[in-house]
């Protein structure tokens, strides 16, 4: 084993160990139900704003978007303020009455919005689905991430991030990740911040070179190349990021934890205050690589970017702390996320699932038995896309991602703002545009994952679907609801009262 | 299945069920209760529509309008080209300040709402 190893080694061991230590402190304070699925609600805006940028921010956020902006350019400029705007689109229209519809998860949002058993069963299924499709990408970078800091084969970094997440979930529930998460949101803008102002200097220090053509001319236009078609993809990827965000499970689950409406809004104004703050380094990192990083890109290890950058800028013992703090960050976006996602699952397949499950072999005691179903289920939420992610050979991290994304923007984001504004909506409505956007969105994610590769105008229709399934979604959905108009539920109007109403009146308190 | 629905909150307003408070005719679904709901959901809908009209209205026409005017590109501040700028470090800002302008005043019109349903002008707020 070589010297050169030795921080990003020493790093992952920290992160680990900080993360497993936390999450057992957290444990002290979960001791009902309440605390494993959403704390119990107590969590104040700083701290949850906190945890849901750290929970927020994945491999995608720390590795991905540097390694694309070097290669790519402009428009991919588009991923991180779409994962911004995301939540600005989230603010206005769901977050406050989405928490004041005191569900603890999305599907129970649309039983107790629409009263069908039916609709809970689809919201459920695409709520694991979202999550493993989402889940994969954040293990499979794991993989590259340790392979590059300290060489170890491609399979030790998903296997150690699926057991610290399966641990850390296991042991504490909601309460205790949240402390976890809120964490590594500051050690990952930490481990961002600190090397790009060393970097900074050492640039300036060497009297400002420019960057080399890399990237051609496109570099600095913010819309994909081949014409019509990019201009095409560079919009379905505007509507599938920012409509996809209040979909994903695991940024929904965090607004159950806010204690009212006006918390939840709080809450998402602090987050875009600390995504801004992230996202605006990856593309000093990319900027930085037209100087320094010629090589990365020539040998096809773009994606590694902010990990190789450190080293090969700054020489001797600083290179190597700074990689080891980069090493870091990256190790904590995996857990993080990979964390909140198995959270979101869990919970899912715990009240539908698993405590059926286990509620049949009749234990005596009933906390307990939650307990015990919530464990099940996260060894099954975390198990799937680990298995997925040593078998499928070829994913790319911020291309999976933005297919969740677009299944997220095609189903759950209809789903919730008709839902949430609407009185007309139907459960035949919902299960129908469910149906549309989830098979339109998600066929074409699989066919994605399954490696089919079309060219021209099918490939770009394949790769950003939101563009034509997020449409297709809220037309039927609207249209199928206003077919069977009189099978919209009677308290339809009374649940809008309480959604909307300021908790200060106590409307909907029974 | 059992019902899984929990709202917190302060306590229930000790006003609500005196003479002059419309809180009754929110829950009750009356007529008057109707028109309130309605008039809050406008609202509320209208302010929405107008920060994501705004959102749009700034980030959207970007990509159609550099596809068309390709030259656009080789604009540059401070060696640094304008879409890195904008899309780099300017589109955060605006985020936030658009966030910001909304949560104050969707607080203003809820803030409203409670005054108008808990009777006429009277400060019966905590």
């Amino acid at each position: 084993m070589s010297t050169e190893v030795v921080p990003g080694l020493v790093a992952v061991l920290a992160v680990t160990v900080a993360t497993v230590a936390i999450g057992t402190w957290g444990l002290r304070f979960s001791r009902t139900t309440s605390d494993f699925f959403v704390a119990s609600r107590t969590v104040r805006p700083g701290l949850n704003a906190s945890a849901i940028g750290g929970e927020y921010l994945s491999a995608a956020s720390f590795l991905g978007i540097a390694g694309l902006l070097l290669v790519g350019g402009a428009d991919m400029l588009w991923y991180p303020v779409g994962w911004t705007a995301g939540y600005l689109v989230l603010l206005v229209l769901v977050a406050a009455p989405l928490r004041r519809s005191g569900a603890y998860t999305l599907p129970d949002f649309a039983e107790a919005r629409l009263g069908s058993g039916w609709v809970r069963a689809a919201c459920s299924l695409l709520v694991v689905g979202v999550g493993w499709l989402y889940l994969v990408p954040q293990f499979k970078g794991a993989g590259i991430t340790l392979e590059s800091a300290i060489g170890a084969p491609e399979w030790v970094g998903p296997l150690i991030v699926g057991v610290v997440v399966l641990v850390s979930v296991m042991a504490g529930g909601m309460r205790s990740i949240t402390f976890v998460q809120a964490f590594q949101y500051w050690l990952k803008l930490t481990a961002l911040l600190v090397p790009a102002m060393v970097l900074l200097v050492v640039w300036w220090g060497d009297g400002r070179p420019a960057g080399s053509g890399l990237g051609g001319d496109g570099w600095s236009v913010p819309v994909a190349g081949d014409g019509v078609i990019g201009l095409y993809s560079t919009y379905s990827l505007i509507v599938a990021l920012f409509l996809g965000t209040m979909g994903l499970p695991h940024v929904v689950v965090r607004f159950y934890t806010n204690p009212d409406g006006r918390g939840a809004r709080r809450t998402t104004l602090v987050v875009l205050a600390l995504l801004g703050l992230f996202y605006v380094w990856p593309p000093v990192y990319a900027a930085l690589g037209r100087v320094y990083g010629a090589d990365l890109v020539r040998e096809g290890h773009a994606d590694v970017l902010v990990l190789e950058l450190p080293r090969l800028v700054v020489d001797g013992i600083g290179g190597e702390l700074l990689t080891g703090l980069v090493t870091a960050g990256a190790f904590a976006a995996f857990l993080s996320t990979a964390s909140g996602l198995a959270i979101a699952v869990s919970g899912v397949l715990t009240q539908d699932v698993t405590s059926r499950l286990v509620g049949e072999r009749g234990a005596p005691d009933p906390g307990g038995s939650v307990a015990t179903a919530f464990r099940l289920a996260a060894v099954a939420a975390v198990v799937v896309p680990l298995v997925v992610a040593l078998v499928v050979a070829e994913v790319g991290v911020a291309e999976s991602v933005g297919l969740a994304f677009a299944v997220a923007a095609s189903t759950f984001c209809p789903l919730l703002v008709l839902g949430i504004w609407w009185r007309g909506l139907t459960d035949a409505g919902a299960l129908a545009g469910l149906a549309a956007g989830g098979l339109g969105a998600g066929g074409a994610a699989v066919l994605n994952l399954a490696g089919v590769d079309a060219t021209g105008w099918t490939g770009a229709l394949l790769t950003q679907p939101a563009a034509w399934s997020v449409p297709l979604a809220f037309t039927v959905m609207v249209l199928v609801s206003l077919a069977t108009a009189s099978r919209a539920p009677a308290n339809a109007r009374r649940l809008l009262v309480r959604l909307h109403t300021p908790e200060t009146l106590g409307a909907g308190r029974s | 299945m059992t019902e899984r629905v929990r709202v917190t909150g302060p306590p229930r307003h000790p006003t609500a069920g005196r003479p002059g408070s419309r809180l009754g005719d929110v829950h009750e679904q009356t007529d008057v209760g109707d028109v309130f709901l309605r008039s809050l959901l406008r609202e509320q809908l209208g302010l929405a529509l107008a920060v994501l009209g705004l959102l749009a209205g700034a980030l959207v026409p970007l990509p159609l309008v550099f596809h068309l005017w390709p030259r656009l590109a080789d604009l540059e501040v401070g060696g640094v080209p304008v879409a890195w700028w904008g899309l780099g470090g300017l589109a955060y800002p605006f985020l936030l300040l658009l966030g910001w302008q909304y949560v104050r005043r969707v607080e203003r019109n809820e803030r409203d709402f409670s005054d108008l349903v808990h009777g006429s002008g009277e400060e019966t707020r905590p």
